[in-house]
């Protein structure tokens, strides 16, 4: 099976801090990881190459520095890396991601393409049902298991999944060429081994430009991208958290109280 | 430091570091409460193809040497002595095999222990063989094609646990040391059972057993080397670890001290960080320029053996001794420096200090170090006359 992962370089961000004046992440000096959603949708990759054989593609669109998490990809286990770069990606919203990610995928050839559910950065969810839209293929999100995938020798198969519901679990089974998003629910991504960060420092990293995938400067970046931030701003931190005193008694009934007036009960 | 590592050594440290950050820390006090062997960490070892370190790439290992080993044992010793003794031990009973196996006996073992599918266990001390490893009484006596072991091995690190052992036995009494030879028995052999588990004081996520030997056949093709040749293989084995031990010395009292950097710093008494004050800063200063020594002897040991030296009983055991020694003062003064904090199981030290007391005991107690130091001292004193 081909198997394109597709993961986004990210600043960690629980080293993150945020300029209270202008209301932007501070990223100087921040380290930079893969999106931790993403980490799941390698190791189920690996998973199903494991099991089934085949190949696994890291992909990304990003700077030239993005390259690192492809090696961090290739040291868990990964084949091969492909960063989609150029300068006329920069400042690029999700469709214009997506149109360059499906344009990669369809220049490689890929039977099962996996995504982590969303980017921690941006949290859009959106990126991996937009590839398959692109890319014309049946997709399913929030996947937490893999019931079954199987693929012949003529590329036909199909991938039986559960995806997450917020009202339960939808099992769902999709013909491949299929598009899946993962969830953190879905497996614990594997740690390198010493093979694969030896092989991650001297592996090739392919790179693409826009022109090498058939897109024009027109349709991906900034130009490609339809969405305007019409401001960025910090929510206001949540207060109105007050500690009852007093027994147990006396607490119970003042949060009763509480909550009937504010039609909660 | 920087003690000029290279970009491979330099990545299975930070490995072995991200391992033990993720995968040992935070399961560490649960192993060493519920004395449970830790299967788990030894897949992920597995995984990231740490059992294969050591082992020559013919044999499906990567072919690095005694500092790469050093490395690794050294970053998961700062996490857990009982995880990285369980780890070390699997080396100490695979020398054997890699220093005196045939290239059968090498294909056979090899590939499945660098893969880490099976772990291995080293079966020398018994109840009167201790320091006296001449007081041997298990017995291995030739009949046909195989050999007939019979007696029991005390206090083995991985028993029970481990599908390969490495056991040393007596195949001619009568010849005392000399008549000792090495076998290869595997877990399973009719006549070959475990002990129960020992309870220990630290180190007690590794299990200890017991190996009891009755009328347990092998085949004659599992003697390693020659008869006779016992007490070598044992001693050569021991030359190769005991700096793996040095490892295990430094790594603990690093880790213990990192915990003692912390603490200190943000425990205020007299209304100033501990840290403040001149006593705790000169009990941290002794403390990092312990580590440091001890690492700088360690590595060299390790890099001195790794060029292909045959002289290294003695460095070997000095390294040992020195980082070992160091580690039970260091660790025991991170507890002091904690003080009640640091007596108290929520903080990782006291266990530290427990499990730190092992490494002047086995492998060699620290007083067998010194007589095989002073004995080489003596024989290069008479050489040089």
């Amino acid at each position: 099976m081909r198997i394109a992962v597709c993961i986004k370089q990210v600043p960690d961000t629980a080293e993150v801090k945020i300029n209270r004046e202008t209301g932007t992440l501070v990223r100087e000096g921040v380290p930079s990881i893969i999106n931790p959603y993403d980490m799941h949708a390698i190791e189920a990759a690996l998973g199903l190459r494991d099991a089934l054989g085949g190949k696994v593609t890291a992909i990304t669109m990003g700077p030239p520095q993005a390259e690192a998490a492809l090696r961090e990809a290739i040291s868990m286990g990964v084949d091969d890396g492909l960063l989609v770069t150029g300068r006329e990606f920069a400042g690029a919203d999700t469709l214009a991601t997506s149109r360059a990610l499906s344009g990669a995928i369809r220049a490689i050839g890929a039977d099962l393409i996996v995504c982590g559910k969303q980017a921690i950065d941006g949290d859009t969810a959106q990126v991996g049902p937009e590839v398959a839209e692109f890319l014309d293929i049946p997709h399913v999100s929030y996947v937490r298991k893999i019931i079954e995938a199987e693929i012949d020798h003529e590329a036909r198969g199909s991938i039986k999944v559960e995806r997450l519901m917020d009202e339960g679990v939808d099992v769902v089974q999709a013909e491949l060429p299929a598009l899946i998003t993962v969830v953190r629910e879905l497996n614990t991504p594997r740690l390198p081994s010493l093979r694969g960060k030896i092989n991650a420092k001297k592996t090739e990293i392919k790179k693409l430009s826009a022109a090498e995938i058939g897109l024009t400067p027109e349709v991906v970046g900034f130009n490609g991208s339809p969405t305007q931030v019409k401001k960025i701003f910090t929510p206001a931190p949540r207060c109105g958290r007050r500690v009852l005193e007093g027994g147990l008694e006396e607490q119970v009934e003042a949060l009763v109280k509480e909550l009937m007036e504010k039609k909660c009960l | 430091m920087d003690y000029f590592l290279s970009e491979e050594q330099m990545m299975i440290k930070e490995l072995a570091r991200q391992i033990a950050v993720e995968k040992i820390v935070p399961v560490r006090q649960e192993l060493d409460e519920k004395e449970e062997f830790p299967w788990e960490i030894m897949r992920v070892l597995a995984g990231s193809d740490l059992f294969g370190l050591f082992i020559p790439e013919e044999f499906g290992g990567l072919g690095k040497g005694s500092l790469e080993l050093t490395l690794a044992v050294e970053e998961l010793s700062a996490a857990c002595l009982g995880v990285s003794t369980t780890y070390a031990a699997n080396a100490l009973g695979t020398y054997p095999i890699l220093l005196f196996g045939t290239p059968e006996q090498k294909q056979k073992y090899l590939p499945d222990i660098a893969a880490g599918k099976r772990l291995v266990a080293f079966g020398l001390t018994e109840a009167n063989a201790g320091s006296d490893a001449g007081g041997i009484q298990t017995t291995a006596r030739l009949e046909g094609g195989h050999y007939v072991l019979n007696g029991t091995k005390q206090w083995i690190t991985n028993g029970g646990e481990a599908e390969i052992y490495t056991v040393i036995a007596m195949s001619d009494k009568s010849k005392g040391p000399r008549g000792a030879s090495a076998f290869v028995v595997e877990k399973d052999t009719p006549g070959f059972s475990f002990g129960k588990k020992e309870r220990k004081m630290g180190i007690r996520a590794s299990a200890t057993r017991e190996l009891v030997f009755e009328d347990c056949r092998i085949p004659r093709e599992n003697i390693l080397g020659r008869e006779g040749m016992g007490f070598i293989v044992a001693m050569k084995t021991l030359d190769s670890s005991r700096v793996g031990v040095g490892a295990q010395g430094v790594g603990v009292a690093q880790g213990a001290f990192d915990e003692a950097i912390k603490f200190t710093r943000s425990r205020v008494q007299f209304g100033h960080p501990i840290i403040a004050f001149q006593a705790i800063q000169h009990m941290l200063a002794d403390m990092a320029t312990e580590i440091e020594a001890a690492r700088a002897l360690v590595y060299h040991t390790a890099r001195y053996m790794d060029s292909g030296a045959n002289d290294v009983t003695k460095v070997s055991a000095m390294a040992k001794l020195f980082a070992t020694d160091m580690a039970m003062r260091v660790t025991t003064n991170a507890v002091q420096v904690m003080g009640g904090s640091g007596y108290m199981r929520e903080y990782p030290v006291e266990k530290m200090m427990r499990d730190a007391k092992i490494l002047q005991i086995y492998e060699g107690t620290n007083q067998i170090q010194r007589n095989v130091i002073a004995q080489n001292l003596i024989k290069e004193a008479a050489k040089a006359k």
